[in-house]
C-alpha cells in the first residue's frame, strides 16, 4: 500500500511538470502564424506509416539507419511494457497484463529481446559519437550544451535498458517457476548466472524503481532536449508538407495587393485586416509548423551533410536554421508571453542568428528536405526569410537586383528585348 | 499562337520556350532541337513568341513574391485568353512554377515536362530511335533538382536515355541523392557566397569520376553550370554536355 501511495504521488508530480511544459509550449505556439486548414488524412496516415513507423527515410543510410530502426521499433514494444508498469504501480499489482496470455508472451518476449538490442545499439551510437569523428555531429550551430545533451539522452536510454534488463533478469531469478511472460535472453542469462532469490527480489525492486523513475525523468527532460523527437517525430511526419518539394506556396497577402494594383484600385482600403509583415523576420512571423519542425529536429545533421552550399564551404547549414528558430523562440517567446510588448532589438533574421550570407547561399535544391528523416522543410522557410529581406528591407545581392529589374522591364531575367523571343527559330 | 488564333485554330499544345530557351545562345540549340522533334512527330503545337514572359520563378526564389505574382497574373491572363489547356516545358523551373504555383492564382493547365513527353512519344511509337548511333559510348545523366527531388521525375529521362542506347552509368550521387549544379534559387544571377569551392566544380568532379563521354542534362541552368564546370576542369575535349533533345535529334539525323 505504501508503495502504491509513493508511486502515485511521484506519477502525479511527473504529470504536473509535464502539463506545465505542454502549457508553456502551447503559449509559444500561439505566438506563431496560423496556416490554411489541411486535409488529406488518408494520405497523411500512409505517409506516417511509411516514414515514421517504416523508418523509410532514416534507412537512406542503410547500416546506421537499420540500427536506428531497431531502436525505434524496440521503443514501441517497450512502451507497452512501461504502460503496464504504471498500471501495476498504481494498483499494486505485478505483471497484471499477463492475464492477456499469448499476447503477453509475444510482447514480453520481444520486449526482452529488444532491451538487449537497444542496449547494443545505443552503445554503438555512443562509441560512434565519441570516437568516430562523424563530420555531421559537429558544426557552428552545435554548442557544447547541444553536444552534452546528445550524450545525456543516449546515456539515459542506456540506463533505461540496463534497468529493464535488471527487471526481467531478477524477476526470473526470484521466481524460477514464473508463468507470466516469456523472456528469451534474460532466461538464458539467469540459467548461467545464478543469484539467490532474496537478492533477486531486492535487485528486482531496485531495478523496477530505477526504471520507472528514469522514464519519468526522461519524459520531462525530453521537451527541453534535442531528443524531443521521441515524442514529436510521429506528429511532425503526420502533419508534414504533402506538396511536391519544389512548390513554394504563394503569399496571399501579396496576391491581395497585386490584384488591387492590377485592378487600378491601389489606394482602396483593403479591409479591416491588420497589415502583416511580408516574409519572416522573427519568431512571430514563422508558422506553427516551422516551430513544430524546430522542436522535432534531432540535430542529426543529415540535411547539412548533403547541402551543396555547405559541402563547398559556404556558411549556410540547413540544420542551423531550425536550431536558431528553437533558440530564438526560447529567448524571445518566453519573454513575449510575460510581456506582450517585449523587444530586445534582436531578430531571427540578423547577424545574431541567421545572416544574410547564409540565406543567400541556398540553391533551393531541396536535398536537405529530401534527406530529413522527419520531413522538416528547410528551403521554404529560407525563402520566407528572403521574402522579408527583399520585400521589407530591400536587401538583395546586386546581381539579383539586376535580375528583378530585367524581369520588370523586359520580362526576362536577362537584358533582352521581348521582341527577340523568336530569335531561336533562325539558325 | 497569335497567328493561329487569328485563323481560328486551337493547337493542342503550347510549347513554353522559357527565357533561357529564347535567349541563351547555347540553350537556343536545345529549343530548336525540341521544336524539330515536335515537327518530326507531327505534334500540334504553338509558341507564344513575343507574348511569352518570365514565369517569375527566379524572382520568387529570390524573395520577390510581388514581382513573381505580377508576372504570373499577366501570363495567366494571356494563357487563359488563348484558352490554353496543355503546356510542354523544357525548363524544369518553368515547369514547376506553371504546374505547382500557377493553379492557386487561377492558371490551371495540364503541364508536362518534355522528358515525360518524349517518353510518351517513344512509347506510342511516334519516335523511333536507333541504338546503334551511340553504340557503346559511355553516357551519364545529371538530375535537375526541380525535376527530380522537386517533382519526383526520375524515370522519364532515364527511360528516354535507355532507348538512345550507349553504355549508361549513374553518377555517384544520383536520383534523389543527386547534387545540385549550383544555379537554383536565383544563384544563376548572383555571385556565389564565400566558400572554398564552386558547386559546379564539385558536381563536375562526379561526372569526371564516372568516366562518361557524354553528360546528358534536361535543364538550361544545369547546362550552363556543367558546361562551365567542364571548362573549369579543362575536360572540354573528353566530355560533352548535351541536352536530351539534342541527343535525340542527333539520333534521328535530321
Amino acid at each position: 500500500m505504501i508503495k502504491q501511495i509513493i508511486f502515485s504521488g511521484i506519477l502525479l508530480i511527473t504529470l504536473l511538470i509535464f502539463s506545465y511544459t505542454l502549457r508553456n509550449l502551447g503559449l509559444l505556439f500561439r505566438l506563431t502564424r496560423k496556416t490554411k486548414p489541411f486535409g488529406q488524412w488518408s494520405k497523411r496516415l500512409t505517409l506516417t506509416l511509411e516514414v515514421a513507423f517504416g523508418q523509410t527515410k532514416i534507412l537512406r543510410k542503410p547500416l546506421i539507419g537499420f540500427l536506428h530502426a531497431l531502436v525505434f521499433w524496440g521503443f514501441l514494444v517497450i512502451t507497452l511494457g512501461s504502460i503496464e508498469m504504471v498500471v501495476n504501480g498504481i494498483f499494486g499489482t505485478e505483471r497484471l497484463f499477463s492475464k492477456t496470455g499469448f499476447l503477453y508472451s509475444i510482447v514480453s518476449a520481444s520486449g526482452d529481446v529488444f532491451a538487449y538490442v537497444i542496449f547494443l545499439g545505443i552503445a554503438i551510437f555512443l562509441i560512434r559519437r565519441k570516437w568516430m569523428h562523424i563530420k555531421r555531429f559537429s558544426g557552428i550551430e552545435l554548442s557544447p550544451r547541444n553536444k552534452k545533451d546528445a550524450f545525456l539522452a543516449l546515456f539515459m536510454i542506456l540506463f533505461l535498458m540496463v534497468s529493464l534488463i535488471g527487471i526481467n533478469f531478477c524477476f526470473i531469478s526470484a521466481s524460477p517457476d514464473y508463468t507470466a511472460g516469456v523472456y528469451p535472453i534474460s532466461a538464458q542469462l539467469a540459467g548461467i548466472w545464478k543469484i539467490s532469490p532474496s537478492h533477486a527480489r531486492l535487485f528486482y525492486e531496485l531495478s523496477w524503481w530505477s526504471h520507472i523513475l528514469l522514464i519519468f525523468i526522461f519524459a520531462n527532460y525530453l521537451p527541453y532536449s534535442k531528443h524531443f523527437h521521441v515524442f514529436m517525430s510521429v506528429p511532425n511526419v503526420f502533419l508534414s508538407n504533402l506538396e511536391p518539394l519544389a512548390k513554394l506556396p504563394n503569399l496571399d497577402a501579396v496576391t491581395r495587393e497585386v490584384k488591387l494594383m492590377l485592378g487600378g484600385n491601389a489606394f482602396q482600403d483593403s479591409g479591416s485586416e491588420a497589415p502583416t509583415r511580408f516574409g519572416v523576420k522573427d519568431i512571430e512571423d514563422i508558422s506553427w509548423k516551422n516551430y513544430l519542425d524546430s522542436l522535432t529536429c534531432t540535430q542529426c545533421g543529415r540535411c547539412t551533410e548533403v547541402c551543396p552550399a555547405n559541402i563547398t564551404g559556404k556558411k549556410l547549414s540547413p540544420r542551423k536554421i531550425f536550431v536558431d528558430v528553437r533558440n530564438r523562440m526560447y529567448e524571445k517567446g518566453t519573454q513575449l508571453i510575460k510581456n506582450k510588448s517585449f523587444d530586445d532589438n534582436k531578430s531571427l533574421v540578423s547577424d545574431d542568428f541567421i545572416s544574410y550570407e547564409e540565406l543567400w547561399a541556398c540553391t533551393t535544391c531541396n536535398a536537405c528536405a529530401q534527406e530529413c528523416p522527419l520531413n522538416i522543410s528547410h528551403p521554404n522557410l529560407i525563402m520566407d526569410m528572403r521574402r522579408y529581406l527583399v520585400l521589407e528591407e530591400g536587401k538583395a545581392p546586386s546581381g539579383v537586383n539586376s535580375m528583378f529589374a530585367n524581369i520588370e522591364n523586359n520580362g526576362a531575367p536577362w537584358q533582352f528585348s521581348p521582341q527577340d523571343r523568336l530569335e531561336w527559330t533562325k539558325e | 499562337m497569335a497567328e493561329l488564333a487569328a485563323q481560328g485554330k486551337k493547337p493542342e499544345y503550347l510549347y513554353w520556350v522559357g527565357c533561357a530557351g529564347a535567349f541563351d545562345e547555347r540553350y537556343q540549340k536545345v529549343t530548336r532541337s525540341f521544336a524539330k522533334i515536335l515537327n518530326h512527330t507531327g505534334v500540334d503545337y504553338a509558341v507564344l513568341g513575343t507574348e511569352e514572359s518570365c514565369t517569375g520563378d527566379p524572382a520568387k526564389r529570390a524573395g520577390n513574391e510581388m514581382l513573381f505574382q505580377m508576372q504570373a497574373l499577366a501570363n495567366i491572363e494571356i494563357l487563359n485568353g488563348y484558352d490554353v489547356k496543355k503546356i510542354i516545358c523544357t525548363c524544369p523551373h518553368c515547369f514547376n512554377t506553371l504546374k505547382n504555383e500557377y493553379p492557386d492564382l487561377g492558371g490551371n493547365y495540364e503541364v508536362v515536362h518534355y522528358t515525360s513527353f518524349l517518353e510518351e512519344l517513344i512509347d506510342q511509337g511516334k519516335l523511333k530511335l536507333d541504338k546503334s548511333v551511340l553504340s557503346d559510348r559511355r553516357i551519364t545523366y545529371h538530375d535537375p533538382c526541380y525535376l527530380g527531388r522537386g517533382n519526383n521525375i526520375y524515370d522519364a529521362p532515364r527511360n528516354v536515355l535507355d532507348k538512345l542506347g550507349g553504355n549508361f552509368t549513374e553518377l555517384k550521387r544520383s536520383k534523389s541523392f543527386a547534387l545540385c549544379c549550383g544555379a537554383g534559387g536565383a544563384q544563376m544571377f548572383k555571385e556565389a557566397e564565400k566558400g572554398n569551392k564552386e558547386i559546379y566544380a564539385e558536381r563536375t568532379d562526379d561526372i569526371i569520376e564516372s568516366e562518361a563521354e557524354i553528360v546528358a542534362t534536361a535543364c538550361p541552368f544545369c547546362m550552363t553550370m556543367l558546361t562551365d564546370g567542364i571548362k573549369f576542369r579543362d575536360r572540354q575535349t573528353e566530355i560533352r554536355n548535351l541536352d536530351l533533345a539534342e541527343l535525340i535529334l542527333e539520333n534521328l539525323g535530321i
